[in-house]
């Protein structure tokens, strides 16, 4: 799932600051699920808006509606109507909605309440970890089904750098070191040959930004 | 003219390293005395790359400050602010101005430093690098295209002998040989049962240099801070209680004592192939530091 959070309530309020009519959009899909952007996310970002309106005696409407995704044109085209009537939408999916809602509705402003930050998993309650880069070149089956170039801060694909301790990461010791866990597992398997050979550098090739695929 | 480093280590004497690092500016007065006080005492001398990742006049700059002065350098090289492009180039530049020797790093991470919104760039890593000097030795680029007059380099790596757990640094130490390092600088290493540990391993590759690691503790409280803020290093009790009982204005000298004593040992028992001292800012006392270790 993508992994986003909202941004602070001052820039959402700057952000909108020229706009009178402003339609807070959720996304039922992976920003519900992260508890950034579903419809309840929706109804308290709302109110603290029009809390915030009140108190400096702005004059503005808000309208507010989630749709099941953001990112599949299909699932926005119910906005149609409701679009005519506000000058700009607020969306709360991640980086894909928003632009799949803009370029459906160019002629409106479609601007962020989210800053989407990976692709990952919850791991506890209200905690959610990075696990996948989208690099084009899967080699998780020879990394114990842990991504390198993702969990290690520094995407090394040859084993762990000095700055791993005590099975923590340099750059904040909450972080695992992913070859330190990369090495247990292989270790568990009776795989660890897979760390002892050589992988050569990534080629960057295996997805050209901006990406784009064809099915045949 | 110093000899050359490569040369030096089949030499079977014990070698001695130490190192510089360049300022953050251009002012290049205190390197130029640190290059001059160490270059005829010490076989060859470090220039460290942007160290902790911190922005500074750049290692190779200083490596041709040290060849000028009759010294002979290490050039380190970290994967963290080139891509391979880059890397490739500075290589063949280094090679033109008589640079022979090459460390090959991974880098610390940008977080560390004072860019800390910098993009860390890991196009290749250290094993990779590695790689990559022998590629251009052999006269192709990483690309594959032939070059146009070819490289040659003595070239080395690092290895944390404390590291916890040690096996995943095992098999990277092993992975850089397969590479191409020739010799290896560890990270500071006290406890010397731990470095002799860790050469039980490493004795496998008899071709393969090990120099040991000693920084200079400069305090009880320099002690403790690495201990608690520097992977990999561990400073026994015993020393940071010496330290903490040193006379008032003494502990420099007795972090000075430490560094000879356990370089004297590491040379009487044959422990390793040499030592690399890392004074860390207090490179005017590195002859102190020979002196208290008998070379």
């Amino acid at each position: 799932m993508i992994v986003a959070k909202q941004k602070p309530l001052e820039e959402i309020k700057e952000m909108i600051e020229d706009y009178k009519k402003v339609l807070v959009l959720g996304c039922g899909t992976c920003t519900a699920i992260c508890l950034a952007g579903g419809d309840k996310e929706v109804a308290v970002l709302t109110s603290s808006l029009r809390l915030a309106d009140k108190v400096s005696g702005n004059k503005r409407t808000f309208k507010e509606h989630t749709v099941e995704r953001q990112c599949e044109w299909e699932f926005i085209e119910e906005l149609k109507e409701q679009v005519k009537e506000v000058d700009a939408i607020l969306s709360l999916g991640c980086g894909v909605g928003v632009q799949t809602t803009s370029e459906r509705f160019p002629e409106i402003p479609v601007l962020p309440g989210l800053d989407t930050l990976f692709m990952g998993m919850p791991q506890q309650e209200r905690v959610w970890v990075e696990q996948c880069s989208g690099c084009g070149n899967c080699i998780l089956d020879q990394t114990g089904g842990i991504c390198p170039i993702t969990r290690c801060t520094k995407g090394l694909l040859n084993g762990p750098c000095g700055g791993t301790n005590d099975g923590k990461c340099e750059v904040d010791p909450e972080k695992d070191c992913a070859w330190t866990l990369i090495y247990q597992r292989l270790e568990k398997q009776g795989k660890l040959d897979l760390m002892r050979q050589y992988y050569p550098p990534r080629n960057f090739q295996a997805v050209v930004r901006p990406g784009k695929v064809t099915m045949e | 003219m110093a000899k050359p480093f490569g040369e030096v280590l089949k030499s079977g004497k014990f070698v001695v390293t130490s190192e510089v690092a360049p300022p953050k500016g251009t002012n290049l007065e205190e390197l130029l005395h640190h290059i001059d006080l160490l270059k005829d005492k010490v076989d060859a001398i470090n220039v460290t790359d942007n160290q902790s990742s911190v922005m500074r006049f750049p290692s190779v700059g200083a490596t041709i400050l040290i060849k000028e002065r009759g010294g002979e350098p290490i050039l380190q090289m970290t994967c963290r602010d080139r891509n391979r492009l880059a890397l490739q180039a500075d290589i063949l530049f280094a090679y033109t101005r008589g640079i022979r020797n090459v460390l090959c790093l991974t880098g610390d991470s940008i977080p560390v430093g004072d860019h800390k919104e910098a993009k860390g760039v890991f196009d290749l890593d250290s094993v990779q690098l590695l790689n990559m000097i022998r590629i251009l030795e052999s006269g192709k680029d990483l690309g594959g295209n032939d070059l146009d007059g070819a490289v040659e380099f003595c070239a080395g790596a690092i290895v944390t002998p404390e590291a916890r757990p040690i096996e995943p640094q095992l098999i990277k130490f092993e992975k850089k040989i397969a590479a191409g390092a020739e010799f290896f600088q560890t990270q500071a290493v006290y406890d010397l049962d731990n470095l002799k540990r860790f050469m039980e391993f490493a004795r496998r590759y008899e071709n393969v240099k090990i120099l040991a690691g000693i920084v200079l503790l400069a305090s009880a409280g320099m002690a403790r801070y690495m201990n608690q803020n520097v992977p990999g290093i561990f400073v026994p009790q015993d020393l940071i209680d010496e330290l903490a009982g040193a006379e008032k204005g003494k502990a420099l000298q007795t972090g000075i004592q430490i560094a000879g004593r356990l370089i004297r040992t590491i040379k009487e028992e044959s422990i390793c192939d040499g030592v690399h001292i890392m004074a860390i800012g207090r490179e005017g006392v590195v002859p102190d530091i020979l002196a208290a270790a008998g070379l």
